[in-house]
């Protein structure tokens, strides 16, 4: 169920190489747990991030979370269609939901993170 | 933790469960949007089961009640419903509840769930004569059925015609052959029905609104329904900490007569804070506990209610603030803690298509 083609967070982010960028967006899973979504805050583009940095704002109608840089890098472009319609992310997490993308990244770092797999134990881990 | 009759049929659905008030509750089935845009748009079923029910009667009934509620009580007429308070000595909000007349020294009294055995007991004390008050909660099945086509399915339902029943009044109907009440009231803002019976009987009718259309509603949907309307949630809005008189209720809280809290209650001296309506600028909602401020960033008050409102479409909130800057269109900010969102005082309720007081027959209409 979740996608191969791209790494994962423990805090529930994906990130999946596009050329020379990565995209970012939040797995099935955690739009799941959120609920509706109502309200996405999107990074400046042009902002550096590091990995781990809180870059960007999700909110549910019972609650707000934040997202976190999956790796260092600068973000090249943000999701505009999140703006008037935040219910992507909840419709379609691993596609038209992302939130954004880096560029000048390390692909070494992506290395370090989960695959869908792993991804899927941790999940599981919550859960129990 | 408590559950109520309708626990097995919340498991089957897929309803994510969460504490209320000491039940189990489902929260979400579907989707909250999802199940507030089919409460204002068709139909919506809600579990509230948990809430407290008591029956009240003896022949010093009226003149007890009017002690212990703010409300007046002896001027209900029988087979009307009225919304009131029951506050402490101080003023301070004990319960929000509604009132039933049964008859003309028999009431119902609905409380809310997590605060009903202190109800029981506060009432019971404060009265002359409580040899008739039973608390027959643990074994009273409640369940709502909100919403423009709900009129149509209680009509296919009951044996007795729902079609004249009038904004806040109760029958006593059949449903499958046993007696139900059913009243014209609920917490959504769109015209609908609470159904009281045998808590295996409103199971029955449950899965029997689900086969004409209902869907269920959890805890969730209930919360943003009754925010777009500007009614209170008790632990919110209502509290033993919060004088009943900042609610600026006018109906609720009886000015020509005495109960408990009425002094502190009515004192003009105290009477410094207002519940309000803020309208938020974006979609991005204010939270409880956010501090507002005036554009000078002088703090004015507290939210105690904050969500996207789905029908309204931008965020609102329900909020005290300072009496003196509690107008509609007095521009506030709301201090989230990571930064400011702008917004204004707004009338309440902020979602006005709601269809609850409206002739039932305009929902009728189709079948003749």
């Amino acid at each position: 169920m979740t996608p191969n083609d791209r790494k994962y967070t423990k805090t529930h982010e994906w990130i999946k190489m596009d050329g020379e960028v990565a995209v970012v967006g939040i797995t099935d899973h955690a739009q799941e747990n959120l609920g509706d979504v109502t309200f996405v805050e999107l990074p400046e583009v042009g902002a550096n991030v590091d990995k781990g940095d809180e870059c960007a704002e999700i909110e549910s109608v019972k609650a707000a979370s934040d997202i976190y840089a999956p790796v260092a890098g600068e973000v090249a472009e943000v999701n505009e269609a999140l703006e008037d319609a935040p219910e992507l992310v909840n419709e379609s997490p691993y596609e038209k939901g992302w939130i954004f993308k880096l560029k000048s990244i390390d692909s070494s770092e992506l290395d370090a993170l989960l695959d869908s797999a792993g991804y899927e134990s941790v999940v599981e881990e919550e859960e129990e | 933790m408590k559950r109520t009759a309708l626990y097995d049929m919340h498991r089957k659905l897929g309803a994510r469960m969460a504490p209320f008030g000491g039940f189990d509750m489902p929260i979400q089935y579907e989707g909250i949007v999802a199940e507030h845009e089919a409460t204002r748009r068709r139909a919506a079923l809600f579990d509230t089961c948990h809430m407290g029910e008591f029956i009240l009667e003896g022949p010093d009934v009226v003149p007890d009640l009017e002690h212990v509620l703010t409300c007046s009580v002896g001027d209900l007429a029988i087979g009307k419903c009225r919304y009131g308070l029951m506050c402490d000595e101080n003023g301070g909000v004990l319960d929000d509840l509604v009132l039933y007349r049964l008859g003309k020294a028999k009431y119902l009294m609905v409380v809310n769930a997590g605060t009903q055995e202190r109800d029981f007991e506060w009432v019971c004390t404060h009265v002359s004569n409580a040899d008739r008050f039973r608390n027959i909660s643990a074994h009273t099945g409640k369940v709502d059925l909100q919403g423009p086509a709900s009129p149509m399915i209680m009509e296919e339902l009951m044996a007795d015609s729902i079609a004249r029943m009038t904004f806040y009044s109760f029958v006593h109907n059949h449903y499958r052959d046993t007696q139900v009440l059913v009243s014209r009231t609920g917490y959504t803002g769109e015209v609908g029905f609470e159904v009281y019976g045998e808590p295996d009987l409103v199971l029955q009718f449950w899965c029997d609104a689900m086969e004409l259309g209902a869907v269920p509603a959890g805890l969730g949907a209930r919360d943003t329904l009754r925010l777009e309307m500007g009614m209170p949630l008790y632990g919110h809005e209502l509290s033993e900490d919060r004088n009943a008189g900042a609610t600026g209720f006018q109906r609720p809280i009886a000015r020509d007569k005495d109960f408990i809290g009425s002094p502190a209650v009515l004192d003009e001296a105290t009477d410094t804070e207002r519940l309000v309506g803020i309208r938020l600028s974006g979609r991005r909602s204010a939270r409880e506990s956010n501090r507002i401020l005036d554009e000078s960033g002088n703090d004015i008050g507290v939210v105690t209610s904050g969500s996207f409102a789905p029908s309204v479409g931008a965020a609102v909130a329900l909020a005290y603030v300072r009496k003196a800057v509690s107008s509609p269109g007095t521009p506030v900010r709301v201090d989230t803690g990571r930064r400011q969102l702008d917004g204004q005082i707004a009338e309440l309720p902020f979602y006005r298509q709601g269809t609850a007081r409206q002739p039932l027959a305009r929902f009728l209409e189709r079948r003749e």
